[in-house]
């Protein structure tokens, strides 16, 4: 697996998360996804493992759901609509604690929008999509090769924290072509399956959290008789409708993720030693803003660029940190101006935060977006 | 103890069902299914949707599973693939499996993936307080059809039968010894199974329609209901609002778990 290979966002996605150990897809058919699934039901079958393609994307949720509680670590792949359809079941995942990966590779919307034109319009979607408080992972890679990381990455996590993880592919990462060294498979770390504690006879409760607030809630069929619910359940995992318990459980299923949060946040810091304006960018934009930044270092102007892989649980603290250190800080996204809202919060007032929003099919030019980077520069020489 | 007790979980009971409703014979029909069987209970799995039949998954020992409203049967086939040797059986109502699980349903049956469906049926939406469901007959009143249902119902059976089932049985709560029976042949009949069970809501369902209460409506089903073969040889004027109860339909036809089984053997020794 160490040679040199050409291949696309989406195939990298679907090795990684093989490599991770993920036996089991089922999805449904949907542009610009579909290559997951379609390497997914090629390759699995000779490694052991499951591919089904289900009747409508809420099947291809569920599905992936029951086979993680059958033991399966399991995959499904989607894009907007089949996004939308999906939320309910992605809060079902939170609140049963059952360790999924979605892989979202965006399209424009809303609705059918624009099928085949890349967007990053579901990164809001992708934190409050279904309804209810919850935690949410979600990553964005930004290359073919970190597609691969990030599917390891999701995989793991799901399994560690018991959680539903996204992949906030879009279609420029998900579609492009780039040559790629994978690691090698004994390279990569796997997460194993968290196991109960202990027997059903030593008093084995499913849903007890262990120090890292964590349950370990048994795999179906290992003789632990558990009961899984979406409603509102105690450590027992039958439900309840004690107001204590409700609170206690809304609250661990944030902390779970919170306390975690620096050690899941993941990001790149370029040229920021001496920035005065910075780029925050994410995804297929933030290849356009490196190059953009590029353009305005070789103008003399003193920008740097921060890349966030993780987008949620957002990066509260680096943003901070980042706009105390310069003036202003620019926000290109394929979309109406979302993750831009949080940058704002985040930044507090320290820094200046402009939206470069772009949602009109067509992915940013890096002249675009050095010309944004030059005319707020130029405004403050005014 | 009775025999069948191991199946429940003893501390999870009483039940939350209304006074009068039939679910407790539905529910306790299964156990006796198991029962006989001798299913174990570590390689069995009980799953279920959302409304009043769905929290019986709660009260049964087994790995369950009370999954969201109308999945029940996409979440069943994750499970039952990921771990082929499991038994999985659904519990469904009439609302869950026919009307926003409606989809999953035909889409089970067309796999015949080996799921056993005891689809309860009580001709409304209970847990929200008596709407209409796909399988109120026309005419029926409902809480959303207060001047009677103008829609068509589903025969569930015959559904699942296009749809490709192998295995199709219908039962009463009144019929509760047959019942079991109906069910312990779904379950050992290895592809998707459905037992449609007729059960009584006399609080959303019974009241509205002048059904009488729990003993009326179990009359009803006792005069209703008429075994195949008996019903086979009414002529069409005598049939009017009777239903045929027993063995619907049974076909051998490739389960899909095995089959996939073959994919994984093929494309393994291709390697």
């Amino acid at each position: 697996m160490s040679e040199a290979r050409l291949m696309q966002g989406n195939e990298a996605c679907a090795e990684g998360a093989m490599a991770a150990g993920v036996n089991f897809f089922g999805g449904y058919p949907i542009t610009p996804s579909t290559e997951i699934a379609e390497i997914m039901a090629k390759e699995l079958p000779a490694l052991g493992g499951t591919f089904i393609q289900m009747e409508d994307e809420i099947a291809g949720i569920a599905v992936v759901l029951g086979a993680a509680l059958g033991g399966r670590k399991a995959l499904t792949a989607t894009s907007g609509p089949g996004f939308s359809l999906k939320q309910e079941l992605i809060g079902y995942g939170c609140i049963a604690e059952i360790p999924i990966v979605i892989a979202n590779v965006q399209r424009l919307g809303p609705a059918t929008g624009q099928p085949t034109s890349p967007a990053q319009g579901d990164v809001m979607q992708a934190r409050w999509g279904t309804h209810g408080d919850h935690p949410m992972i979600a990553l964005s890679p930004w290359n073919v090769r970190e597609s691969f990381d990030v599917a390891v990455m999701a995989v793991n996590y799901a399994e560690r924290f018991r959680t539903p993880v996204i992949i906030l592919l879009d279609e420029v990462v998900g579609h492009m072509r780039e040559k790629v060294v994978l690691p090698k498979a004994e390279d990569i770390e796997i997460y194993p399956r968290r196991k109960p504690s202990c027997t059903r006879e030593e008093g084995y409760k499913p849903y007890t959290p262990m120090a890292d607030l964590v349950p370990n809630p048994a795999d179906f069929g290992t003789g632990h008789h558990i009961h899984v619910t979406g409603l509102v359940h105690d450590e027992t995992g039958f439900p309840t409708g004690s107001a204590q318990v409700t609170e206690d459980t809304i609250k661990r299923l944030h902390e779970k993720i919170s306390r975690v949060q620096e050690q899941i946040t993941h990001y790149d810091e370029f040229f920021m030693e001496d920035a005065e304006y910075a780029v925050l960018a994410y995804g297929g934009t933030a290849r356009t803003a490196y190059a953009a930044v590029e353009l305005a270092r070789k103008q003399g102007i003193k920008v740097g660029m921060v890349r966030l892989m993780t987008i949620w649980p957002f990066a509260d603290k680096i943003v901070k940190k980042v706009a105390k250190k310069v003036k202003k800080i620019l926000v290109p996204e394929m979309n109406y101006g979302q993750l831009v809202l949080e940058v704002e919060r985040a930044a507090a007032g320290q820094a200046t935060v402009i939206s470069l929003p772009k949602y009109n099919t067509e992915i940013f030019t890096p002249q675009e977006i050095s010309t944004a980077i030059e005319e707020l520069a130029a405004e403050v020489v005014k | 103890m009775r025999s069948y007790e191991k199946y429940f979980r003893m501390n999870r009971l009483p039940h939350i069902w209304c006074p009068g409703c039939g679910n407790g014979i539905i529910m306790k029909s299964i156990a006796k299914a198991a029962e006989q069987l001798g299913l174990d209970q570590d390689n069995t799995v009980i799953v279920s949707g959302i409304g009043c039949s769905s929290r019986a998954s709660g009260y049964m020992n087994f790995d369950t599973l009370h999954t969201a409203h109308g999945r029940a049967i996409p979440f069943a086939t994750g499970i039952k693939l990921a771990n082929p040797k499991l038994k999985v059986i659904v519990i469904t109502g009439d609302g869950d499996c026919t009307a926003i699980g409606g989809n999953h349903f035909i889409h089970g049956a067309r796999r015949n993936i080996d799921l056993t469906v005891v689809l309860f049926n009580n001709n409304i939406y209970g847990m929200t307080g008596g709407q209409a469901s796909p399988l109120t007959p026309t005419g029926k009143k409902a809480t959303t059809a207060p001047f009677g249902s103008v829609d068509t119902a589903f025969d569930p059976c015959k559904l699942a039968k296009a749809a490709g089932a192998s295995y199709i049985a219908r039962g009463t709560a009144f019929h509760a010894k047959p019942l079991v029976d109906l069910i312990a042949q779904g379950i050992s009949n290895n592809g998707f199974s459905l037992v449609e069970a007729i059960t009584q809501c006399p609080i959303s369902y019974g009241r509205r329609n002048k059904m009488g209460d729990a003993a009326g409506m179990l009359k009803w089903m006792s005069e209703s209901a008429v075994p195949l073969t008996a019903y086979e040889k009414l002529a069409e004027d005598q049939k009017g609002d009777k239903f045929p109860i027993g063995i619907l339909y049974q076909k051998t036809a490739p389960e899909y778990s095995a089959e996939y089984a073959k994919v994984i053997k093929l494309a393994q020794e291709g390697k």
